[in-house]
Order: C-alpha cells, then structure tokens, then sequence
C-alpha cells in the first residue's frame, strides 16, 4: 500500500491547474478529496506522476442557493452539504443522501466534485445528480462547457470529461414535491447493494413528474425515465409502482460481488425503489 | 493519626483492589497518541523490508530475477530462498509441528506468499524494489476445498510423500492421503455409533464455520537489531507470546538464548493473529544479520488479511441422538478442518485440533465421539484461536446449533431443551465424556436469570404473533430469538498435558517491593489490549495491603519478565493471574514475620487485615504494610534476610470453566435480508470479577466481534484461489454504527482451584456470541421449515434463505 513516488502540486488557481494538465497530459491527474484515487495509486492500480491537488485553487467552493438552481462548487464537501440550512430547504435530498455516504471523516475530506467527476459506479452523488437533471461545468483548454449528468457517464470511471479538463462546478435546478434516498449497504463506509434516487411532484392524488436514477446497479449509474414514467398520471398505487419498477428492472444490469449475487441485487433493487417512491410520495 | 479513625471500608477503597471498578492506567497515553507500538519504534539506520508475494495460489517459482530491484535507489537487498537455505532457515517450524516456507523454496501454496524479502533504507524503496523483482511462475492446478483436496492426485507438499509418492506420516499420526495433515480423535467411537443407533431420536446437522480472520486493529510486524559488537539480538515486536519467540528464535538461529532480546512493547490486538511466528520475523532477523542495521518488517492491512494467521474454516458434521422426553444420549462429531498451505495452528502440541473436544459444551452428554482431520489446500496457513481458547468458538457453535436442530427435530423449546440436559450443579467437577473435567458450574441458576431477565415467555409470544402477522401479510419483518449457553475452557495450561513444542504452559509473576511501600511486578505474559496493568496490580493490592496506584505492573520484555507462555486462550487471569496472587502471597508471609518482630510477638499472633498485620485480639496494634516494607529493608531482624521480594512460576492444576447465558434478539426484514438487533442480553460467570468495569468492556468486544463473524466477516476465496476479502471494504469490521447496545449481567461460581476464584472472560463473549447471533438469525426462520444455514449471515445470505423458504411469495 505503498504508491509509486509522484510529483505533487498545489496550484492556486484554474489557470495553474489547466497549465500543468497542458503539460503533463495522460501523466497528471487532478484530486480534490482523493478518497478514490490516493487509494488506487496505494495499490498501483493508478499510475499518477503528477498529482494536482485543488485544495487551493480559488473559485471551486461555495454553495449557492438560486432562485431557480442551485451551485454547488466542485470542492464543496459532503459535510458542508450536510451542514448547510438553506441547501437541506432547498433541496433535502442532498443531505438526505450524502448522510448515507462512508462516514464523518471520509465525509470532510470527501467532495461532490470528485464524486460525480471519478466516474465509479459505486458513488452515490452521480445517481443522485441524474435524478436532479445536474448539469456538470467542465472547464479546459478552450473554456468551459456544460454536460448534463444524464450525459456524462459512458462506463465505469469512464465519463464525458477530457482528460484535459476539471469538472468545476455541478448546477442544479431546484427540485420539486418529495424526495427520498433509499440505500442499502452491508455497513457504514460501503457502497450501495443498491440505492434509489427519488424526486417526485403530486396534484391532488395523481403523480404529476417523477424522476429516478439507481446507484451500484451497472456500470454507471443508471437515470431510468421510464420507471419515473410509470408513475406518472397515477396514484402511485400498487400497479404504478409494480410498473415502475419493472421499467427499472429493465434498465439496470447489476453484476455478482461480495454483496451478492445478480438474483439478489436486482431483488434488492426493487425493494429499496419500492420504499424509496413511497417515501418520495409520502412528502410530496 | 488518620489510619487510627480510618475506617476498614475506606481502606479497602484506597487498595483499588478485587472488584474494584478502576479506571485503565493504560488509557491516559492511548487516549493521548502516546502508546509506543512497534512501528513507533525508529532506531539510527534502520532499514525497512518487505515482500515480494504470489499472486497464484499454486504455481512452481521458476526464476527469480532479483537484477533490476538492486538498482532501485535505496534497494540494498534482496533475499530468496536461496539466500536463506545455507542457513537453514528457508523453511520454518510452525507451532502445529508442521514447518512452513519462510521464503518460496520452489513453489508457492497460497495467493499472498512470501517469494522474496526486498531490503531498502525506508518503506517507500522497498516498496518500489518490489515492483521491480521478476518472478516467473509456472501455474499449478488449485485445491481450494479440502473434500476434493484429499482426492486430488495434485501434491501440495512435496515433503508428505517419500521417493515412491506415498504418504508419509506427519506430526501426529500416520497421512491416509498427501494432502492429509492429522486425524485426532476422542471419545468413544464405537458406544456413540451404538448409542445414536439406538436412539429415539437423532438430530443431524452439516454445518461450515467459514474462514475468518482477527483483524487486529494493529497488523502484525517487527523490529530486527543484532548487534554484532557484543552478538546481542533485540527484537521487537507485535509478540502476544515474547518468551516463547525467544526460545523458538533461539532454536531455530542458534543463537545462544541469552543474547536474545524480545521485546513486545505495546500491542494494538492480538486475538491469536499474534500468537505465531511469521516469515517476516525470521526474514527481518536475517537481514539485520546480514547487513548489521536494525530491520522493520509491517505489514500492511492487505498482507495482514490474507497470509497471516486466519481463524476457523472447519466443515462440521454432526449426529445427536436423544430420548422422546428430550433426555441427551450421545453426540458424534467429525470435521474436516482446511490448514491451508501449512499447518500453523497455535495449539498446545498434544492438541492438533485444540480443545474442539469441549464439543459437548454445557450438557450431560454421556457418549460422545469427536474426529478431526486436518488437510492441506492451496489458502493461507493458521487455524488460530480467533479471541478464543483453541478452537472452543467451533465447539460452542457446534453444539449449540446441534441443540437447536434437536429442538427442531423434538418440536421443543430450545431453551427448554438446554435446561433439562444441563450438567447439574451437583455434578461438578464433571468428567465430560470427551475428556475434561469441568472444574465448577452452576448453569441452571444462570440460564433462569438471563431468561427471566428478558423475559423469555412473553419474547416467544411475541415472536409467534409476529409470524401469524406475517402469514397475513401485515408485516414483511421476522423476529428471531437467539439463545447460547456456552461453557468456556481457558487458562491453559497444566503442563502435564499443555505444552507448545515442549515449552510447558506454566506462568509466572515476579515482585519487588521498594522500601517507600510501592512496587514493580512482571509476568510472563503480555497484555493486547486487555488492561494487565490495571488488573493485575488489584489482583496484587488485595493480597498484598498496598493501593494498586502504587504498583506498576510490567510485562513483554523478556530480559526482565520472568519465563511465561505470552496472552492468549484467556490465559493470563487463570495462570499469571494465579502466579500473582501467590507471588502476593509468598510476600505476605515474609511479612507477617517482619510485622511479628516488629510489635513484639510471636508470627502467629498477627494477622492481615487490608493493608496491616494486626496483633490478635488487639486492633489497635497494628503495623502497615507500607511500615513493614520499610523494616524489610532498613531494619535488621535477626533471622530475616533484607529486602521483600517473590516470584511464583504456576503450574495450574486444570483448565478453568467460565460459562454464560446469552440471548439475542433480532428482527429481519426478509425482503432485503437486513437483521437488526433489537436486544442482546449477556450473562457472564467469569468466577471472581477482578474489574468489573474492564469485564464489561471486554464483553462488549467478544460479542462486537462475535456479531462480526455471525453477520458477514470472511476470508473468501473464489476457485483459482484468489481471495476475494483482502479489504475492510469488503471484510467486514463493525462500527459503532453497526453494533447493538449490550446488556451485560453476571453471576459468580467462583473456580475452586484458581487462588482467587478467578477463570477469565476475554474470549468468554466471542465464543457464546457467535452462536447467540447465528441462532437468532435461523431462529427467525424455524417457523417456516429451517433447520441450519451456515454463517455468515450477511445480507444476501439472509435474503437466500428466506428466498428458498418461498418467503418472497
């Protein structure tokens, strides 16, 4: 557990770290809380000669509470979503859900621009952006571009993202009607057997939008707009939510781990969407 | 003067002697960072080495190209086999009486093995001399299922079979196949078949107690410095037995015992991970030999989960046979136990497959049969006392899983079934049929407390209510009602038959008073976490009259301990412990010769009362002991040599018996498998309670760590032999998050032959939790057909036994 030697960098700003990616390319590699990555270069699955750490670099905190959307920097961690009053008014999924991500210390360290930026399926916070229509901001060599969080997964650790670009800032429009982030885990600190991301909006009795995304379930995470569908138009009755998490079903694709096999996981999947919808629809 | 009004409660205050609950004297420098843990130890030039390791499970080491990692800045050596075969040290003796590679002689056995020892001037060169060592490796077919192990035509050891292929005999007894380690046997082979043939009623059970692992927080490691000016060897390390290194270290070097040093400062945990020696003890000592610097050898989490010592892996099967009325009549058990690559069991010698023959655990079995095989597969070596005492944690599971399949099979209530076949107050000491004589019990007296406490009736009401609910489909959660009542067997051991490569069992404690009225005791043994320096020196106030603040109480180095076994088994209490109270005592008795002198009269007109000799009959002449230690040395009496010092070497006369009732109960949600713990109840008669405080917190770690091993913690191999748990992420260690609040009670039967009445209760928790947690899961599930699913019960463990129950419609 030991990583290969490495040169490290503390840029101060956006302009010093796009230099040093400029420079170095495929070599260097950005980290903000480096829960993922210092891990991976202890076991010399990561080779990274030039570390960049954001720590310092200004203009990727803060937390900021629109009108219409919120800003979360890339560097905000999951204990300042967890701290911060107005983010749990505003959008109480995002504490709901970053709660239930490892634990205390990992949580101060840990950030939801590495989250979303790292690409593991096993991350909570890309569901949780997909389920929220998040937009990621991706600065590079030629500025700055906006990706969609529905967009920016292709495969495991493999994203939208440049290898030349940092993902700066997630953007989020405010959500509406009740929410729920349901995950299951073997234990404090471990991803999701599964996790279900729910955002949901009723008139009177009848579903009026719902949105959905799995966690841990495929390779990326996986927004399933036709179990959000399903309920739509409906009471979220038995049939709904047998329909919704049918469609689920059918766009998830788990693989067999220390936490079980496919039989169990898509068993599992079912049940925590099952609870996670009905939580949702309960606060809504 | 104060002492005149002091009354004889407030003395006994001040001593902070038996049954006090005194604060940890270890906790002020744990609490502050300032423990001194071997890999706090940096000495001036101290190099650094690790490992190169396999990762096949099987394969031939072709070559070994060492070119490239000696040009690594800062690599100064690599050693290999090779290197270490003029020694003699390429292989090792383990504590089974097996040997074991220190470094790969040709072939490797298990993925993680050590092939080469990179030496470097810090951890991060080695590291990167590592990468750079080429190893070619040949596969070779893979045994990770000892059933199949012991039909393959593949030969793991080479050294099994004589010039025609056939098996030769091993450390105990004759092989019936290469890959056979030992068979051992006890009890009465053909009464069993007899009886259990005959039997109204017989219960089977096949049953798999998966691999673990202790998991100390701290992993194993050590510091080498042989000094070659005066051939002195110091060796630090993470040693939960430091005499028993020294003399092994001894034999296997040569170097004379004397000019061995071994030293276990502070231990982060042992749990029996640190019971045996390791290749990179021996590895570490011959590199500091070689290049005449002191060598740190740690391992990292990784290393440490998956070639250092694991624990159970035992494939169980069991018949018990009883009366219609319930009435036990006889128990066979044979297991089929995987070593793994080497047999490194730390087990007293004349017990391969430790106390496993306590498998008739708390009941009046009159016929029993126990066999065990050992057998080779390509996984880690050990077999280890996982915080138990020699295998008791399988023969308490076994027998309490075996009580509930018979409760199946009779239709009776579990607890019910356990009162009527327990060995009866009366009865001790018990002649078990496996062997052992129970030294004390009073299990009925126990059971009824730990039942009316949680309220047993009203518990198994609600249970049966919750499964008609469920059958109505009013509710998705079973409820599971586990029960254990273990009988522990510790304190090992009388040296008549306890023994680890010849070394006798004893302990011992050596005391000096100073002349001020303080004083230093050592001990042969080493506390892990345990709070020795806390215990013992109340152990020692109450048989000595000083307070226990004023005595340090000193263990691990082996050029000032007295000779002693090390801390494992639960040992220390029922022998060191012992060895203390009558050093305490031979202290005493020189005294009240001192105190007779002093007020004038003959010895046997004074008599201790706390913390004094008083004169008979007259109270109010007295002196302290604090007056008498001073006279010891100050004052000549005529008769009496100065000074006032014991040492006591004890040979205990039996094993002690702790026991316990524990009830456990659990809610299931069957739709994910998730249990959680709703209540778990422990009673603990550990005979005389020294600390009551220390026993709880000891208690709450066996059954964190029973709940562990119970719910999901594993050392998981896939086929190729690849272990698959090699991570906290994936080995489950559990949090505060994840553990229950525990009810701790007790009784006290106190242990007729241990000077104080003390048996010991470190792993007392462990053994009857394991069971207590397991049964409460299966129990959720009895109403609707389960006889036995193995451990551990994680989520989709749970989830597939509801699933095959047609639970999930």
């Amino acid at each position: 557990m030991i990583p290969a030697s490495f040169e490290y960098y503390r840029p101060k700003d956006i302009a010093g770290v796009l230099a040093l990616l400029r420079d170095h390319g495929d070599d260097a590699r950005v980290m903000a809380g480096g829960h993922s990555l210092i891990p991976m270069m202890k076991l010399r699955m990561a080779e990274v000669p030039h570390l960049i750490d954001l720590q310092d670099v200004a203009g990727l905190g803060g937390i900021e509470v629109g009108e219409s959307s919120i800003r979360l920097g890339a560097m905000v961690t999951q204990t300042e979503i967890i701290g911060h009053d107005g983010l749990a008014q505003a959008a109480p999924i995002l504490r709901e859900a970053a709660l239930q991500i490892a634990d205390p210390q990992v949580r101060n360290m840990g950030t939801v621009g590495g989250n979303v930026a790292n690409g593991d399926p096993g991350n909570d916070m890309p569901g949780l952006m997909q389920c929220l229509d998040a937009v990621f901001t991706l600065v590079g060599q030629d500025g700055e571009r906006q990706v969609a969080a529905r967009e920016f997964y292709d495969a495991a650790y493999m994203t939208a993202r440049e290898d030349d670009e940092v993902l700066t800032a997630v953007t989020i429009p405010l959500p509406k009607g009740g929410h729920a982030y349901e995950k299951q885990k073997r234990k404090i600190g471990d991803y999701a057997t599964a996790a279900a991301a729910v955002q949901i909006t009723r008139e009177g009795g009848s579903c009026t939008a719902a949105s959905i995304a799995m966690t841990n379930l495929s390779d990326t995470p996986v927004f399933c707009e036709e179990a959000g569908a399903a309920l739509v138009g409906t009471s979220v009755d038995t049939a709904a939510l047998d329909a919704a998490v049918a469609a689920m079903q059918a766009a998830i694709d788990p693989s067999e781990d220390n936490r079980g096999p496919v039989e169990f996981k898509r068993h599992v999947a079912g049940v925590i969407l099952r609870r996670a919808i009905e939580r949702a629809w309960s606060r809504a | 003067m104060k002492d005149d009004v002091e009354s004889r409660e407030d003395r006994v205050g001040k001593l902070k002697g038996l049954g006090c609950s005194r604060k940890r004297v270890e906790d002020a420098r744990f609490t502050q960072g300032k423990g001194n843990y071997v890999d706090d130890i940096k000495l001036d030039g101290m190099l650094f080495g690790d490992f190169v390791r396999s990762p096949y499970a099987h394969a031939k080491v072709v070559s070994i190209n060492t070119e490239e990692a000696l040009k690594v800045p800062g690599v100064l050596a690599v050693l290999t086999a090779k290197d270490l075969e003029p020694l003699g040290l390429h292989w090792m003796p383990t504590l089974a009486g097996d040997k074991q590679m220190v470094l790969a002689d040709g072939k490797v056995l298990f993925q993680g093995q050590e092939v080469a020892f990179v030496v470097a001037e810090d951890r991060y060169a080695a590291a990167d001399g590592i990468e750079a060592v080429e190893v070619e490796y040949e596969e070779l077919p893979v045994l990770v299922n000892p059933f199949e192990a012991l039909k393959s035509d593949v030969v793991l050891r080479e050294d099994t079979v004589d010039e025609n292929g056939a098996p030769k005999d091993g450390a105990h007894g004759p092989r019936k196949h290469h890959n056979h380690i030992f068979t051992w046997e006890a009890g009465d082979r053909e009464t069993t078949e007899q009886v259990i043939g005959e039997a109204e009623v017989v219960a089977t059970s096949d049953m798999y107690y998966h691999r673990t692992h202790p998991c100390p927080l701290e992993t194993c490691g050590c510091v080498a410095s042989m000094d070659k000016v005066n051939g002195k060897l110091t060796l630090w390390g993470t040693f939960q037995a430091p005499h028993a290194i020294r003399t092994v270290v001894s034999l296997i070097s040569g170097i004379e015992e004397h000019n061995i040093r071994v030293i276990s400062p502070d231990i982060g945990g042992g749990f029996g991970n640190k019971v045996g020696a390791y290749p990179g003890y021996v590895c570490s000592v011959v590199a500091s030999i070689v290049t005449g610097k002191p060598v740190k050898w740690i391992e990292d989490r990784m290393d440490n989960l998956m070639t250092t010592a694991f624990a159970r892996d035992y494939h169980m099967t069991g018949r018990i046979s009883a009366t219609k009325e319930g009435k036990i009549t006889g128990l066979h058990c044979h297991v089929t136990a995987d070593h793994g690559g080497f047999d490194a069991c730390a087990d007293p010698t004349k017990f391969p497959a430790g106390f496993m023959n306590i498998c008739t655990g708390s009941y009046d079995i009159p016929t029993a049969y126990l066999e065990v095989e050992g057998v080779y597969t390509n996984k880690a070596p050990g077999g280890v006392s996982y915080r138990c005492s020699f295998r008791v944690t399988e023969a308490v599971y076994f027998i309490e899983r075996m009580i509930e399949v018979l409760a199946i099979k009779l239709n009776m209530d579990a607890a019910e079934l356990r009162r009527i076949n327990f060995i009866r107050k009366e009865q001790f000491p018990y002649k078990a049929a496996l062997g052992w004589e129970y030294d004390s019990g009073d299990y009925h007296t126990a059971w009824d407390k730990a039942l009316k406490t949680v309220d047993y009736e009203g518990l198994r009401a609600e249970q049966a209510q919750r499964v008609e609910d469920f059958k109505a489909g009013k509710t998705r959660k079973l409820m599971g009602i586990g029960l254990s009542f273990f009988t522990e067997i510790v304190g090992a051991g009388p040296v008549k038959n306890c023994d680890i490569l010849g070394l006798g069992m004893f302990d011992s404690c050596e005391i000096r008073i100073h002349p001020t009225g303080s004083a230093i005791a050592r001990l042969g043994t080493i506390s892990q976490g345990q709070g020795h320096a806390t215990t013992f020196a109340q152990i020692l106030a109450s048989e000595i009259g000083l307070p226990a603040d004023s005595i340090t109480i000193e263990e691990g180095d082996t050029d000032t301990a007295p000779y002693g076994l090390g801390t494992y088994g639960s040992r220390s209490t029922p022998v060191a412990g012992a060895a203390t109270a009558l050093a305490g005592r031979k202290i005493r008795a020189k005294a009240q010769m001192i105190a007779a002198y002093l007020l004038e009269v003959h010895d046997d007109d004074v008599e201790f009362d706390v913390d004094r000799f008083v004169v008979k009959g007259a109270p109010e002449r007295f002196k302290t002991m604090k007056e008498i230690a001073f006279a010891a040395y100050n004052q000549a009496i005529p008769g009496i040599e100065p000074g006032l010092e014991a040492v006591s070497y004890y040979d205990p006369p039996n094993m002690t018996y702790p026991f316990g009732a524990y009830v456990c109960v659990m809610d299931i949600d069957v739709d994910t498998g998730v249990p959680e713990i709703r209540r778990f109840y422990a009673l603990d008669d550990c005979g005389t309670r020294i600390n009551p405080m220390i026993i709880e917190g000891q208690v709450h770690g066996g059954l964190t760590e029973a709940l562990a091993v119970a719910l999901g913690q594993e050392i998981a191999y896939d086929d190729m032999g690849n272990v698959k748990t090699g991570t906290l992420m994936d080995f489950f260690l559990p949090t505060a998050w994840e553990v229950p609040n525990y009810e701790t009670d007790h009784t006290v039967t106190p242990s007729p032959h241990h000077p104080i009445g003390a048996k010991g209760v470190g792993e007392s928790p462990h053994v009857g939790g394991v069971p207590c947690f397991s049964n409460a899961v299966q129990d959720a599930f009895r109403a609707f057909g389960n006889v036995h699913t193995n451990m551990p019960h994680d989520h989709w463990r749970i989830w597939k036994t509801a699933h095959e129950l047609g639970l999930h419609g």
